[in-house]
């Protein structure tokens, strides 16, 4: 399973200089990861660039708030750079560090404001913006429909277990309680869940191998 | 037992866990390879769940926060908290993420030649690894050398190195705290990769600066000059 970022090039709300497109585009996620520790935040930038949107997107699924949103995804991004020093590569993506750095500032905030309003299945966010290039969108695309299409062929129960978790916020005991079932039956359905989840996106990622980023 | 808490390495990868449940996976994450494999993977598969949601435009402002968020690390000495709205939640949250990457290995952090108790180890890893990436720290740049002091509130600090090759055989490098005339050591440490990630484990008081020398292996009782780096006083 392959979720490196490509590089995004650059659109017009985002002016980007091009010098320092032509030093960074052709780095990967890591070796920026490894700038960024050395205290080059031209390669910080590069990498919100990367992973900006897709990060920002994920804190306003879970917060659907835009000041809130674009506050998670600040807070995880001084982390990236305060933590970049200590991260090993070897050991994790860059991009699912970002993100697991993000999703917990979102999912940490969302439980302290209890913001949760809104029904988290629904598809609410179709108004995004969104001014990708062509080729990121396309990129995008493939990989989110490859991964709703793993979504879709889970067991109901366990598919609503996963999202209400993950893009609702909820934890295990929120959701026991919200749809009256004992706690354990809710660890078990996410446990076996996300293990189908992975399975299913393994065999894609082998099948298709369609990696335009393979920069490990 | 073992079986209930492996379970929860799905919970605690997309962030589901009460936090009872997440300190209890945390401790047990740092015994049990299988569950470290585990949720390594997990967290691939929840950043799989990120890409599927629309991603999004955020104002082009927030870019330029985050720039600004790390150019003011850049200067000297910069209260973060006398900039920016600081989330009382976030050392706590902070913790908690750094713990797992501790436990993952995701995190290096240099400890001192003389932390042996893995238990103890442990605690400083993750508690240096919540320090840096803590919004309310300060980070202090450096006089000589390349990387930062961050430093809380009680004067713990991290000390942050790069471009810092392995010592010479047979030599160590060696942290001092310098407030006043006498020097006090803050322990030996490694350079991986050319990089150092060292908790001071003592406080460093305000005025302080903290200085790196090259030492025999085991350390020196006072500093061997010049140091090799040193930071401005906190």
């Amino acid at each position: 399973m392959r979720l490196a970022f490509k590089t995004v090039v650059p659109s017009a709300d985002q002016p980007v200089s091009w010098s320092m497109r032509k030093h960074h585009a052709h780095l990967s996620d890591e070796a920026l990861v490894a700038l960024v520790a050395r205290g080059d935040d031209s390669a910080l930038a590069e990498l919100y660039d990367r992973v900006g949107r897709v990060a920002y997107g994920l804190a306003f699924r879970v917060l659907r708030d835009d000041r809130l949103a674009e506050d998670a995804v600040q807070d995880a991004f001084l982390a990236v750079w305060r933590t970049a020093a200590a991260f090993r590569a070897e050991r994790a993506k860059a991009s699912t560090w970002i993100l697991t750095l993000v999703h917990r500032r979102a999912v940490d905030v969302v439980r302290r404001e209890e913001r949760r309003r809104t029904e988290p299945l629904d598809e609410a966010t179709r108004d995004a913006a969104t001014s990708e290039s062509a080729e990121d969108a396309a990129w995008l695309g493939f990989e989110r429909q490859r991964v709703q299409g793993a979504l879709r062929q889970l067991p109901d129960t366990q598919r609503e277990a996963i999202e209400l978790a993950y893009y609702g916020g909820y934890s295990q005991s929120e959701l026991a309680e919200r749809l009256g079932l004992p706690l354990g039956t809710i660890k078990s359905r996410m446990f076996a869940g996300l293990a189908r989840l992975r399975e299913l996106l393994d065999d894609g990622a082998e099948e298709g191998s369609w990696t335009p980023n393979s920069t490990n | 037992m073992d079986a209930e808490l492996h379970e929860l390495s799905a919970g605690y990868a997309l962030d589901a866990l009460e936090p009872e449940e997440r300190d209890a996976f945390e401790r047990h994450l740092a015994e049990c390879p299988q569950c470290q494999e585990e949720l390594a993977s997990f967290w691939e598969v929840a950043g799989a769940l990120a890409v599927a949601t629309e991603s999004r435009a955020p104002s082009p402002e927030l870019r330029d926060r985050i720039i600004a968020d790390a150019q003011a690390e850049k200067q000297t000495v910069v209260s973060l908290d006398s900039r920016r709205r600081i989330s009382p939640v976030l050392a706590a949250v902070t913790t908690v993420a750094a713990a797992a990457a501790i436990g993952l290995g995701i995190y290096s952090i240099s400890l001192s030649n003389d932390l042996d108790s893995t238990r103890s180890a442990l605690t400083a890893q993750e508690n240096a690894a919540a320090l840096l990436a803590d919004p309310n720290a300060t980070s202090v740049a450096l006089q000589s050398g390349t990387g930062r002091l961050v430093v809380d509130g009680e004067g713990e600090a991290v000390l942050v190195l790069n471009d810092l090759p392995a010592a010479p055989a047979g030599k160590t490098y060696q942290a001092w705290i310098v407030d006043g005339q006498v020097p006090v050591s803050a322990g030996t440490f490694a350079s991986t990769d050319d990089q150092a990630v060292v908790p001071i484990p003592q406080a460093v008081p305000d005025g302080a600066v903290v200085a790196v020398t090259i030492e025999e292996s085991g350390g020196a009782s006072s500093p061997s000059l010049p140091p090799i780096a040193a930071s401005n006083p906190v």
